[in-house]
């Protein structure tokens, strides 16, 4: 329906956080899968031939491992809560200072049912985060942060474009060892590697920074140290505030005040260091992302599928944590599942990805062209 | 545009200057071309001019430099990028951003440009260099000359009024050299850029320089019209080297000037004839391959090439970016894959023998010689070498003597100049006494003296009984050093034969004197030169 193009990266990640947000309010399992499939299917749907659109599958690989582990533990030290045994396991004997600690024996449905849930909430969350980062280009991302952000997202990108170089490089040297004789083990083989990388990188670090340095970067830094200190003290505070109000908001036990009104004065403080500290940068961004009415769609289906879980709670006429003992079958909350299922829209609301050009990425590790100093 | 008035410069724990007193002033639009012997202070001089030295590189500065006004002294370099551009040695350790368009952005997006008017510029300077076609592209995924030209753009996007260029096509093939030397000249011509170029490789750049600046070595410059100042220097093209040995004047710059002045030469040469190449000694050779082929993945580097390489000879080992040179050489060593065919060196496969018995009878000196230093002073990288080849102590030091004189015992390997290092890498390897040879773009960063310097040892490597192979892009060198030319494209050999034939028949790969005086068969101005002396005089003016 709609022309391909890339989607603020900023829209993905508040759709994956509503997401995210949304799981972790249940345990209910019904509700968990309908989350991961609307994950799976947009990301199925909508993500790019790009790099890091192909980490997903490292995602769900983890949240499986994570499940896996929360049952194995229940089952270790699970204590044997529940009438419905399956199986009993030989006991390991501990000593008397671990008293109340119970290694292995029965095994029953009950704690396997609620490690179970506990392990499929936390994949979920963590699915979404993947979600998310299949589907946004990362360094788009650290485009769109705030100006005062600009150095911090320089250094990462730079960061990241340097990594595969130093591999490069590594890989070189290490290749370059067997004309040597390469003879050594240990840590005279470490050496012989670590020193011509080290001083590669250490070159070509001073090379970068040369050349950006006579592009312009930093130009306006020139800012008195007084109100960086009153900048950073505001956007730290800010962060922290962010920090507190996102986990009064998703631990549904801490006290209502910690939740919504300390996140919000977070953003608030945070959002006016930003832009106290983005005054000084004068820099331009080059076609940036924009937000444009299919961001807004899928930010707020996302959105949505967090108000959908917590509004029961908050209400209390649904229960989102399905009981284990006694042992039964988890309904469907109805409101839920439909603020669920509206975070499936971004499957059609939001533009395809564009395709991106068949890229020379099959040329080989080719040991790259070098300069001399 | 450039002014530098009585500047002199010291680096930081320098005992010496690097520029003693210089003046220079480069008028607007003029393409002015810097060179000199390696450590005479190209760079630094490059530097001067856009603050880089001393705002980056620290050192005493006295003197006053300013470009179009601006006094660098007062400006730090990132204040002046919207007034100079700079294009570094090797594009990729400049590149801050992962795609062309992102790159060609990023000045502009530090200098606050409006997004309509950057949006408008990429666009531009896509065309103007002829790169539209890679705009998404990954930076990483271009060849050499297409990162050169992204890294020119890049520079040309916030408009400067000068642009800065450091041995931009040092690390090209001379057919990307030429596209990137065109875009060039191209600035000069339209745009009214005025541009700064330093350059070993005189014979590429010199015929589109308005003003030579030579940089002897003495921390002293000169600089005027390349015509007055080619007839004295101590660094010139070969054609320019001809033309003074002719008795022409002004010398001449390019193909073209020489070859219009060239007829007289040409009817003085016509009875003599260069030395015959001596014919291939029937000495059996003693490296064979016979089919190698490397692939990374999907694309095949190597295909199928067979190669004989007998003792006593040097072959070029030529072709562009990308052919498959180095993994060639790679393979032949051992140390590379090599996914099938065989290599038999005396019998052997090196890749099936444990490293150090593989370096006995091929050594390889890698495209980046520092790859193999580690330790912190020649003396030691000397007696390592000495003990891992069973060699006698004292072996590897010989051998560099022999090579190099002069290399400082206790200097550290990071801190030798390009010529050194090589010699020291050379001489490592030799000191394994390997019966082959392999030297991989070994001349890039070699000035003049140098290069020659390298040439003699090449010659001396063969004649001491070793099978040499070189891979380069310097015809000149070439011309000047080599027996036999292998032409590598796309993995594949596609011309084998002795020198005088491989080079003189191509249109890229002939050197100047060839172009001269075909059809004549001439290639190194000492062939000439030896001709001219053993003719009676009959002209005035010979030399």
């Amino acid at each position: 329906m709609s022309i391909p193009r890339a989607l603020h990266p900023g829209a993905w990640w508040v759709w994956a956080l509503g997401l995210a947000v949304a799981a972790s309010r249940t345990t209910n399992p019904l509700l968990l899968v309908l989350l991961l499939a609307v994950a799976g299917l947009v990301v199925a749907t909508r993500r790019g031939d790009a790099p890091w659109a192909l980490a997903f599958r490292m995602y769900l690989l983890l949240a499986a491992v994570i499940v896996a582990m929360r049952v194995g533990f229940r089952i270790l030290v699970g204590g044997g809560a529940g009438d419905h045994i399956l199986i009993i396991l030989p006991e390991l004997p501990l000593p008397e200072a671990a008293a109340g600690i119970r290694l292995l024996g029965p095994v029953t449905a009950e704690q396997i049912l609620s490690g179970f849930y506990d392990g499929l909430r936390l994949a979920t969350m963590l699915v979404c985060v993947g979600a998310a980062n299949a589907l946004a280009n990362p360094k788009r991302l650290l485009k769109a942060m705030p100006g005062a952000l600009s150095e911090i997202s320089t250094a990462v990108v730079v960061a990241l474009s340097t990594a595969p170089q130093l591999v490069d490089s590594a890989l070189r040297v290490r290749r370059a060892r067997r004309l040597r004789g390469g003879r050594d083990r240990g840590l005279r083989a470490v050496h012989r590697i670590a020193v011509p990388v080290l001083v590669d990188t250490l070159d070509r670090s001073l090379r970068l920074a040369a050349a950006m340095e006579s592009r312009g970067y930093g130009r306006t830094a020139g800012v008195s140290r007084r109100t960086r200190a009153v900048n950073g003290a505001l956007m730290l505070v800010g962060l922290l505030g962010v920090c507190v109000g996102s986990y009064g908001l998703l631990d549904a036990t801490a006290p209502p005040l910690l939740g919504a009104p300390m996140l919000t004065a977070g953003v608030l403080v945070a959002v006016l260091g930003l832009g106290l500290g983005g005054r000084r940068i004068r820099r331009s961004v080059y076609r940036p992302d924009r937000w444009r009415a299919a961001e807004l769609a899928v930010a707020g289906c996302g959105i949505v599928a967090a108000i959908a879980l917590h509004v029961p709670i908050v209400l209390s006429f649904t229960d989102l944590h399905p009981p284990v003992t006694p042992l039964t079958w988890p309904t469907l909350p109805p409101l839920a599942a439909v603020g669920v299922l509206v975070a499936a829209l971004p499957a059609v609301l939001a533009p395809p990805a564009p395709v991106t050009m068949p890229t020379a990425s099959a040329t080989p590790v080719r040991v790259p062209k070098e300069t001399h100093r | 545009m450039i002014m530098l008035e009585q500047v002199t410069f010291t680096y930081p724990e320098a005992t010496s200057p690097v520029l003693v007193d210089v003046d220079l002033h480069v008028p607007e639009g003029e393409l002015c071309l810097v060179t000199g012997v390696t450590g005479a202070g190209k760079s630094t001089l490059l530097g001067l001019v856009n603050g880089l030295v001393p705002h980056f590189t620290g050192g005493r500065l006295q003197g006053r430099v300013t470009v179009d006004g601006a006094d660098t002294r007062t400006h730090p370099p990132r204040e002046l990028a919207h007034l100079v551009g700079v294009v570094g040695q090797d594009p990729l350790a400049g590149f801050v951003t992962d795609t062309v368009e992102e790159e060609l952005a990023y000045a502009m997006e530090q200098l606050a440009v409006k997004p309509a008017a950057m949006r408008k510029r990429v666009e531009e300077t896509l065309d103007l260099l002829g790169i539209a076609d890679l705009r998404h592209r990954p930076l990483r995924s271009l060849s050499g000359g297409q990162q050169q030209r992204v890294a020119i753009g890049a520079a040309l996007t916030c408009q400067p009024r000068v642009l800065v260029l450091d041995e931009p096509t040092s690390a090209l093939d001379p057919t990307a050299a030429e596209d990137v030397l065109a875009a060039l000249t191209r600035l000069v011509h339209d745009l009214g850029v005025t541009v700064l170029v330093a350059e070993h490789r005189l014979e590429r750049v010199i015929q589109y320089a308005d003003r030579l600046v030579l940089l002897p070595g003495d921390g002293q410059l000169r600089h005027g019209a390349p015509e007055q100042l080619l007839a004295t220097s101590p660094v010139a093209p070969p054609v320019t080297q001809l033309g003074r040995m002719a008795g022409w004047s002004p010398p001449p710059r390019s193909v073209r000037d020489a070859r219009r002045q060239a007829g007289p030469l040409r009817q003085r040469l016509a009875a003599s004839a260069p030395p015959p190449t001596p014919p291939p000694r029937q000495s059996p050779p003693v490296l064979t391959a016979r089919q190698v082929t490397v692939r990374y993945g999907a694309t095949v580097a190597v295909a199928g090439v067979d190669l004989d390489l007998a003792v006593g000879q040097v072959v070029a080992l030529m072709g562009r970016n990308g052919s498959g040179k180095s993994s060639l050489l790679w393979a032949l060593q051992g140390a590379g894959p090599r996914h099938a065919g065989q290599v038999r060196v005396r019998g052997v496969d090196p890749a099936r023998l444990p490293a150090h018995q593989a370096r006995r009878y091929v050594g390889l000196v890698p495209q980046t010689p520092a790859d193999l230093l580690y330790l912190p002073t020649v003396a030691a990288e000397c007696a390592q070498a000495d003990q891992e080849s069973g060699a006698t102590g004292g072996t590897c030091r010989q051998l560099l003597d022999q090579l190099l004189p002069q290399v400082p015992t206790d200097r550290h390997p990071a801190d030798l100049s390009e010529g050194q290092r090589l010699a020291l890498v050379l001489a490592i390897t030799l000191t394994a006494a390997p019966t082959v040879v392999l030297l991989d773009e070994p001349t890039r960063g070699l000035d003049y003296r140098a290069k020659e310097r390298f040439g003699a040892v090449v010659r001396r490597l063969a004649h001491t009984g070793r099978a040499v192979v070189v891979s380069t892009h310097d015809v000149e060198f070439v011309a000047a050093y080599a027996d036999r030319v292998v032409l590598l494209a796309d993995g594949e050999v596609v011309a084998d034969g002795p020198t005088s034939e491989v080079v003189a028949a191509s249109a890229a790969f002939a050197p100047q004197v060839a172009k001269v005086l075909a059809p004549q068969p001439w290639l190194t101005v000492a062939q000439v030169a030896a001709a001219l002396a053993t003719e009676p005089v009959t002209t005035p003016g010979a030399a």
